[in-house]
C-alpha cells in the first residue's frame, strides 16, 4: 500500500509538471506547483519515516510496464526509505522555500514544469527494483535536471555547464547500463532480486564495482568525475541547486550503495582501499578547488565534492571491514557514512537556500561584490552561520557528529590484516582532518565575507530581508541540524536497521537506552559524545563570558574613530577579500596542486595604470585528464570531417566493402 | 526432402544467383529492367516450389507477391519511368564486365565458405538456400556500388531484396506478417524513389548520381 501511493503520488508530481508546462504563465501557476510540491513531499517523507522507523518489511510491486518479458519491479526496503527519507525532505523544504523565491524567476515557463518531474524522478530512482526501471529513471532524473539547469541558458557559462552536464551524465549512464549488463549476466536476469540471487564472479565483481564508481561517481561528484559539478549545481536556479547539491548527489550515492552493497554480494578487501583511497583525494580537493573559489554558489558546489569524498570514505571503510567480516566496524563505518548523507543533505541545502535568499536581494553571486549583510539579513545570516558550522563540523552541530563517527570508524582500522590497507587508511584519516580543517577556513571566508564587514558594492547596500516562506524554510533546515547534533543517538537508531540489512545483520548497539542521550559507537571505555553536554556547556560558558565582559569590559569601552592609518575615509575596497583570506592557503597548497603563480605589475614611474596583483590557476584535473581526450576527439573528428561529404556510391561501397571484409573475417576466423 | 524436390529448388535458387550474374553487365536500362521482371520470377517460383514442398501454404502469397508486383507491376513502372524520362537509350558504363564478373564470383564463393560452416545443424535445402540468398545480396550490392544511374540502384536494391525473400522462405517458419510488409516497404521505396527521380530530373536535367554530387561539390565550396 505504500509503495503503490508513492508511486501514485510521484505520478501526481509528473501530473503538476504537465499541468505547468500549459499553465507556466498563468499568475497562480507558481504557488500551485511549489504548493502540490510541498504537500507531495511531506505525505512521501511521512510514508518512509514510517516505514522506515515501523521496521517493516520491504515491500514489492511489479507493474505490467517497460520491457514486456520484464514488467517494473518497485520496492520498499529499509535502504530507499532512508533514501526517501532526504530526497522528501530536501524536496519539501526546497519547495517551501521556492513558494517565495519562486515569485522572483523571470522565465517561469522554464522552472516549473521541470521541478515537480525532477522530484518525481528522484523518487522513482529509490524505487526501482529492476535494471531497465532503474536506469530509466535514472535518466529521467539526469535530463530534468539537465533542463533545469539550462534554465538560464543565455548566460554563456550556464549553456557550456548544460553541455558538460550532459556529457557527464551520458558516460555515467553508460557505465551503469554496463555494471548492470555484467551483474546480469548472459541470461539477461535484469530483476533486481534475481541479480541478488546470482554470483558474479570476482573478475566480473571487480568491473562491476570499477563500472559502479564511475556511473554513481559522476552523477556524485567523485573526482575526477566532478569537473561538471560546479559548473551545472550553480548554474541551476537556488532551490534547484539546493535539491541537485544536497539530493542528487545522495541518489547517485543510493546508486553506488544499492550495486556495491547489496547486489555484488560480498566484497573483496582491496574495493575498500580504492574506494578510500578515491574518497580521501576527492575530500581534500575538493575542499582546495573551494578555497579558491570567489563564487558563493560555486563555492558551495565544490564543498559538495568534498562531502561526498567524506561519505565514500566512511563507504570504503565500510567495504573494507565487511570483507574481513568485522561487522560491528563495519556498521560503524556504514552508520557514518549514512548519517552524513543525512547531514550533508541538511546543511547543504541551508546553505544553498541561504545563497538564493542573498542572491535574491542583492543580484549578485561573487563574493567580493557583497559584504555587511548581516545588518540588512539578520536572520538569513543566523541560519547561514548555523548551516555554516555545521558543514564546518563543529560541535554540537550534526557534521560534527558524521565525521566524529567517521574519524571512529578510522581508528579502528589498525584491527584490519591487510598491510596496504593499515597504511593507506590512516593517511586517508590526515586527508579528511585536512579536509574538515580546511572547510573550517572556507566558511569563515565564505560567512565573513559575504556577511560581515562593509557592503562592497551598492547592489549589496541596498539588500533586505527575505521572505517570510524562505526564512521558515531555512530554519527548518537550521533547527534540524542543531537537532541532528544534539540527539544523534536517535538518528543512529533510525539508520539501524538500514545498516542491518545492508551489512549481513549487524549493527550499532541501540543508543536510546543510553543514559543522557550519549552516543557510545562502540563500548563507552573507548569514545563516547554527548551533544547536549557540549551544547549546555557552550551556552553557559558563552553566556557567563558575554556578561563577564559585558560587566567589566563594557564600561570600560569607548567610542572613537578608527584608526584609519593615516588614509582618510577608507573605501570598502581596503576590507579582507575572499581572495585575500584564501591566500596563506593558496600560497601552501595551492602552489603544488594548482601550480598557482602570483605576478605583481608595478608600472613604471610615471605611467598613470593602476599597480596589479595577477594570480594565475591551473586546475589540474582539466588540465592533465579532460583536455587530452578532448584534444583527441576533436583531432580524430576532424581526421573524420571528409567522411561526410562522400559521394552516394562511396558511401554504399563503404557498406559493401564493410561487410566482405567482416564476412571475410568470418570465414578465416572459423 | 531428398531427390527431385531438392534438385528443383536448389536449381531455382541457383537460377536466381545466375539472374544476378545477368544483372551486373546489362548496360542499357531496358534490359536491366527485363533482366530483373526474370530474377524476380525466378523468385517467385522459388517461393512457390518452397511452399509446395515444405506445405507451407502461407508462401504462395508471398510467391503471388513476388509474382505480381516485382515481376509485373515495378518493371512495368520501371519502364514507364524510364520512358518518361527520355533515358531508354542512354547507354551506362559498367566498367569492365570481366572485372564485375570476376568480383561476383568471388562473392559468390565467399557466400557459400560464411554459410555452409554456420549452418551444419540447418536440413541441406536451407543451407544451400541461405547461401544463394546470401550471394544474392552481395550481387545487388555489388550492382549498387557499380552503377551511377538512380533507376539502376532502385533496381541494385530491389534484387538485394529478393535475396532476402529467398533467405526467408528457405528458413521454415518465418511469419507473413514480415513479408508482406518487407513487400510494401519495397513499393513504397519504389514509388518514393520515382517521385524523387522526377524531382531530380526537374532541377538537374538528369538521373545521373554523379550530375548531384558535382551539385553538392559546388555547394559545399
Amino acid at each position: 500500500m505504500p509503495l503503490s501511493l508513492s508511486l501514485g503520488l510521484a505520478m501526481a508530481l509528473l501530473a503538476v509538471g504537465l499541468h505547468a508546462i500549459a499553465a507556466s504563465r498563468r499568475a497562480g501557476c507558481t504557488r500551485q506547483v511549489y504548493g502540490v510540491s510541498l504537500a507531495v513531499c511531506i505525505i512521501l517523507l511521512g510514508m518512509a519515516l514510517a516505514h522506515l522507523l515501523g521496521g517493516r518489511t520491504p515491500i514489492t510491486l511489479t507493474l505490467p510496464i517497460g520491457l514486456p518479458w520484464l514488467g517494473a519491479h518497485f520496492r520498499l526496503d529499509a535502504l530507499s526509505a532512508f533514501f526517501l527519507i532526504v530526497v522528501n525532505l530536501g524536496g519539501a523544504v526546497a519547495s517551501l522555500f521556492a513558494l517565495g523565491y519562486g515569485q522572483h524567476e523571470k522565465t517561469p515557463e522554464r522552472v516549473l514544469p521541470f521541478y515537480p518531474a525532477f522530484l518525481a524522478g528522484m523518487n522513482l530512482v529509490l524505487l526501482a527494483d529492476d535494471a531497465f526501471t532503474f536506469l530509466f529513471v535514472w535518466e529521467f532524473m539526469s535530463l530534468s535536471s539537465w533542463a533545469l539547469v539550462m534554465a538560464h541558458h543565455r548566460e554563456p557559462a550556464n549553456a557550456r555547464a548544460g553541455y558538460l552536464y550532459l556529457v557527464m551524465a551520458c558516460f555515467g549512464t553508460l557505465a551503469l547500463l554496463l555494471a548492470f549488463g555484467l551483474l546480469a549476466g548472459p541470461d539477461g536476469g535484469y530483476d533486481f532480486a534475481a541479480i541478488r540471487a546470482a554470483q558474479a564472479t570476482p573478475g566480473a565483481a571487480a568491473l562491476v564495482l570499477a563500472l559502479a564508481l564511475a556511473g554513481a561517481g559522476s552523477k556524485a561528484g567523485l573526482v575526477p568525475l566532478h569537473v561538471w559539478l560546479p559548473l551545472a549545481h550553480p548554474a541551476a536556479p537556488s532551490h534547484v541547486s539546493a535539491l541537485m547539491s544536497g539530493v542528487m548527489t545522495k541518489v547517485a550515492v543510493y546508486g553506488f550503495i544499492r550495486i556495491a552493497f547489496d547486489l555484488l554480494g560480498a566484497p573483496a578487501w582491496w574495493w575498500g582501499g580504492l574506494v578510500l583511497a578515491l574518497g580521501g583525494i576527492t575530500a581534500v580537493l575538493g575542499v582546495l578547488y573551494a578555497l579558491m573559489q570567489h563564487d558563493l554558489k560555486r563555492l558551495l558546489a565544490y564543498h559538495t565534492v568534498e562531502n561526498i569524498g567524506i561519505i565514500f570514505i566512511g563507504l570504503g571503510l565500510a567495504l573494507a571491514f565487511q570483507a574481513n567480516h568485522m561487522y560491528a566496524n563495519a556498521a560503524l563505518a556504514l552508520t557514518a557514512a549514512l548519517f552524513h548523507i543525512f547531514n550533508h543533505s541538511l546543511f547543504k541545502s541551508l546553505l544553498f537556500l541561504g545563497t538564493g535568499a542573498v542572491l535574491t536581494a542583492t543580484g549578485e553571486r561573487d563574493m567580493d561584490r557583497l559584504g555587511g549583510l548581516i545588518h540588512p539579513m539578520p536572520w538569513t545570516a543566523l541560519a547561514f552561520l548555523i548551516g555554516a558550522a555545521a558543514i564546518s563540523a563543529l560541535p554540537p552541530l550534526n557534521g560534527f557528529v558524521s565525521e566524529w563517527l567517521t574519524f571512529q570508524a578510522i581508528l579502528a582500522s589498525p584491527e584490519l590484516p591487510q598491510w596496504p590497507l593499515k597504511f593507506l587508511v590512516p593517511a586517508v584519516g590526515a586527508l579528511l582532518a585536512l579536509s574538515a580543517a580546511l572547510a573550517a577556513t572556507c566558511f569563515v571566508k565564505a560567512f565573513g565575507i559575504t556577511f560581515l564587514g562593509r557592503p562592497r558594492s551598492p547592489a549589496a547596500a541596498g539588500a533586505r530581508e527575505t521572505d517570510r516562506y524562505s526564512l521558515v524554510a531555512l530554519f527548518v533546515l537550521a533547527v534540524l541540524c542543531l537537532l541532528a547534533g544534539i540527539l544523534p543517538g536517535l538518528v543512529v537508531d533510525g539508520l539501524s536497521p538500514v545498516v542491518s540489512v545492508l551489512n549481513g545483520g549487524a549493527r550499532l548497539t541501540a543508543q536510546s537506552s543510553q543514559p543522557w542521550l550519549t552516543l557510545v559507537p562502540v563500548v563507552d571505555v573507548k569514545s563516547t559524545y554527548n551533544g547536549l553536554l557540549v551544547l549546555l556547556f557552550m551556552a553557559f560558558s558563552g553566556t557567563g563570558a558575554a556578561l563577564l565582559i559585558h560587566r567589566f569590559a563594557s564600561a570600560a569601552a569607548r567610542r572613537g574613530p578608527a584608526w584609519d592609518c593615516g588614509f582618510p575615509e577608507a573605501s570598502p575596497a581596503t576590507q579582507y577579500t575572499a581572495g585575500s583570506f584564501a591566500q596563506p592557503i593558496r600560497r601552501v597548497f595551492g602552489s603544488v596542486v594548482f601550480q598557482a603563480r602570483e605576478r605583481v605589475f608595478m608600472p613604471p614611474p610615471g605611467d598613470l595604470r593602476p599597480a596589479r596583483l595577477e594570480v594565475e590557476l591551473h586546475d589540474p584535473v582539466w588540465e592533465r585528464g579532460y583536455a587530452p581526450i578532448i584534444t583527441a576527439v576533436v583531432a580524430l573528428s576532424s581526421r573524420f570531417n571528409a567522411f561526410q561529404y562522400l559521394t552516394i556510391r562511396r558511401y554504399l561501397s563503404l557498406v559493401f566493402g564493410a561487410l566482405v571484409l567482416l564476412l571475410l573475417g568470418m570465414v578465416l576466423w572459423r | 526432402m531428398h531427390g527431385l524436390a531438392f534438385d528443383i529448388a536448389h536449381f531455382l535458387a541457383g537460377g536466381m544467383v545466375v539472374a544476378s550474374f545477368l544483372l551486373l553487365y546489362q548496360d542499357r536500362l531496358y534490359a536491366l529492367i527485363h533482366v530483373f521482371a526474370l530474377h524476380s520470377l525466378v523468385l517467385a517460383l522459388a517461393v512457390g516450389w518452397q511452399a509446395a514442398v515444405q506445405g507451407a501454404h502461407h508462401l504462395y502469397i508471398t510467391a503471388g507477391i513476388a509474382l505480381v508486383f516485382k515481376a509485373i507491376v515495378i518493371p512495368v513502372a520501371l519502364h514507364r519511368i524510364v520512358r518518361r524520362l527520355g533515358i531508354h537509350r542512354t547507354l551506362e558504363t559498367v566498367g569492365g564486365v570481366g572485372r564485375d564478373m570476376l568480383a561476383g564470383t568471388g562473392l559468390v564463393a565467399l557466400a557459400i565458405l560464411v554459410m555452409l560452416p554456420v549452418t551444419t545443424a540447418a536440413d541441406a535445402l536451407a543451407r544451400e538456400d541461405l547461401a544463394f540468398a546470401l550471394a544474392v545480396v552481395l550481387l545487388g550490392l555489388l550492382l549498387m556500388v557499380t552503377r551511377r544511374n538512380a533507376v539502376s540502384l532502385v533496381i541494385g536494391f530491389m534484387s538485394l531484396e529478393n535475396g532476402l525473400v529467398l533467405a526467408a522462405a528457405g528458413a521454415r517458419g518465418m511469419p507473413l506478417a514480415v513479408e508482406i510488409s518487407v513487400a510494401f516497404s519495397v513499393l513504397i521505396a519504389m514509388i518514393v524513389i520515382g517521385i524523387f527521380l522526377f524531382r531530380i530530373r526537374e532541377r538537374f536535367d538528369s538521373v545521373d548520381m554523379q550530375a548531384m554530387d558535382t551539385f553538392r561539390e559546388e555547394r559545399r565550396r
